[in-house]
Formats: structure tokens, C-alpha cells, sequence
């Protein structure tokens, strides 16, 4: 076992055990919390797939601005301490989700993965690991030609956003 | 460490978010497990964009240009667009959630049934 394999399962475990106390957990403001912890570890496995520039952006804005919305929406309103209950779904629910989990796994160890590793020359393999060891530069490329256009929407999106959350929490005026 | 542990850490952590979103009568609850797949499905993306050869650089393989060794960040591009889309998304909601609650008086989904009756 590597050092990669070891960060790997540590990461892997805090993600999952975060994310079961998110659904499980009775006071809504610690699953916000947990699940802070859930997108902290989601950003390390980021790094683990050589995504740096991932990382820091889902540190800033799953760790930094998502969480933080939800603690103040989870005091903003009512039962923030024992609110977090379930409802008539939840045997049919665990029964739906299990079996998406055993048909998604299924789908993942049955498929032949077609890898790099395997099908690339050494040459290539060595310009593709190029690419990953410095991602941000590549990735601003990528964005910027062949991506542009859902790169410009995204920025109407997001101002659509904002200006869709102001009318909606507006004070109505009389 | 490989591919598939990442494709089902993936698959994990979306069925906990699915089994919360469905479960939940907490609308910030909901939302909040709607947020653990989409990290989910980022996981996923970026794991098969790191491993997976692309269609482009199958097809040549003497010398490969800037435009296409980086495709290989593609899945990286897809979760960025996830990640934009998703804070658009919980903005919104939570200011949905915010408006409900002033309405009703309630974020429990079960007690927002204006319009079964």
C-alpha cells in the first residue's frame, strides 16, 4: 500500500461517513456542518486525481460560500435542532437507493475500461502527464476555446441567479 | 487507488445523497443531499477524465497537438460547470426555501401541499 492508497481510503472514509451523517444526523446546523467536512474531503481526492485547480475551487465554494448558505437557511428558520426527520418514504427510499448502488457498481466493475496507461504509446503518456501536472493553464485553455460558449453562459446564469434570489427574498411593499 | 474505487466512492455517495433527498421532510436537508450528489457525480467525472483515454487521442498517437492532449481535462471542465451551476442552484433554492417559510410559516415538505388540495 502507497501513501496514495492509504489518503485515498482516510479521504474516501471521511467522505462517506460525513455524508451518511448529513442524511442521519438530528440537528440540521451540525449536517450542515458535516457536510462541509463531506466537500472538504471531496476536494482532497480532487488533488488525489492530479485536479488542483478543482480543489481549490471546491474549497472556495462548496467549503466556503454552499455550507455557509445552508447554516444560515438552517437558522433562518424553524426546528433547526431536531427538525431533521424522515418521512413515510423511508423504507421504499433505502430499498430504491440500495438498488441504484448494486446496479451502478455492477455498471462500474462489468464495463472494460479503455485506460491510459494501457492504450497509450510512452510518448503520449508522457504529454498527457504533462498536461496533469500543471492543470490550471491547461484548463484556462480549454475554457477558453472550445468551451467558451457554456463559459460566457454561465456568467448569465449566475447573474440570472442573483437577480432571481433578490425578487424572491424581497420585502413586498405595501 | 484506481479507477474503479473512485467510480464507486462515486456511486456511495450518490445513493446517500439520493436516499437522503427522498427521505428528508427538511427542505434545507433535501437540498443539502441534492448538493452531496452533485460532488458525487464531480468525483465521477473527474476520475474518468483522469484515467480514460479520450476518443481524440485514441485516433493519432505520433504526435499530439496542445489542442488535443487537453482534452484529457475535459471531465475537469464538466465539474467546474457542475460547480458553477450548483451554487446558482443552491442560491436560488434557499431563497425559495426562505420565501416558503415566510408564506407558510414552515420548511417541512410534507406540510407544503398548497396545491394537492
Amino acid at each position: 500500500m502507497t501513501a496514495q492508497d492509504i489518503l485515498f481510503w482516510a479521504l474516501a472514509g471521511a467522505s462517506v461517513g460525513s455524508a451518511v451523517a448529513v442524511v442521519t444526523m438530528k440537528s440540521i446546523f451540525r449536517a450542515a456542518v458535516m457536510l462541509a467536512f463531506s466537500f472538504l474531503a471531496v476536494a482532497g481526492l480532487f488533488v488525489l486525481l492530479n485536479a488542483d485547480f478543482l480543489a481549490v475551487v471546491q474549497v472556495l465554494i462548496y467549503v466556503g460560500a454552499v455550507s455557509v448558505l445552508l447554516v444560515f437557511a438552517s437558522l433562518l428558520t424553524r426546528d433547526a435542532e431536531t427538525g431533521n426527520t424522515a418521512n413515510r418514504l423511508r423504507l421504499p427510499a433505502l430499498l430504491g437507493s440500495a438498488l441504484l448502488l448494486a446496479f451502478l457498481a455492477t455498471v462500474v466493475l462489468q464495463t472494460n475500461w479503455s485506460l491510459m496507461e494501457d492504450t497509450l504509446s510512452a510518448e503520449s503518456l508522457a504529454r498527457v502527464q504533462e498536461v496533469l501536472s500543471a492543470t490550471p493553464q491547461w484548463l484556462a485553455g480549454l475554457l477558453l476555446s472550445e468551451w467558451v460558449l457554456p463559459f460566457e453562459v454561465a456568467s448569465v446564469l449566475l447573474l440570472a441567479a442573483i437577480v432571481g434570489a433578490l425578487v424572491l427574498v424581497r420585502e413586498r411593499q405595501p | 487507488m484506481s479507477l474503479e474505487n473512485f467510480l464507486l466512492l462515486s456511486v456511495v455517495l450518490f445513493s446517500i445523497g439520493l436516499y437522503g433527498a427522498l427521505t428528508r421532510r427538511n427542505v434545507v436537508v433535501v437540498l443539502m443531499s441534492i448538493e452531496l450528489m452533485f460532488n458525487a457525480v464531480n468525483v465521477a467525472a473527474v476520475a474518468v477524465s483522469r484515467y480514460v483515454t479520450p476518443a481524440a487521442l485514441r485516433a493519432d498517437t505520433t504526435s499530439i497537438a496542445d489542442a488535443v492532449v487537453q482534452r484529457v481535462l475535459t471531465g475537469q471542465v464538466f465539474a467546474l460547470f457542475v460547480i458553477v451551476v450548483a451554487a446558482a442552484e443552491v442560491a436560488l433554492g434557499l431563497a425559495i426555501v426562505i420565501a416558503v417559510y415566510r408564506s407558510r410559516g414552515t420548511v417541512d415538505l410534507t406540510q407544503v401541499n398548497l396545491m394537492k388540495r
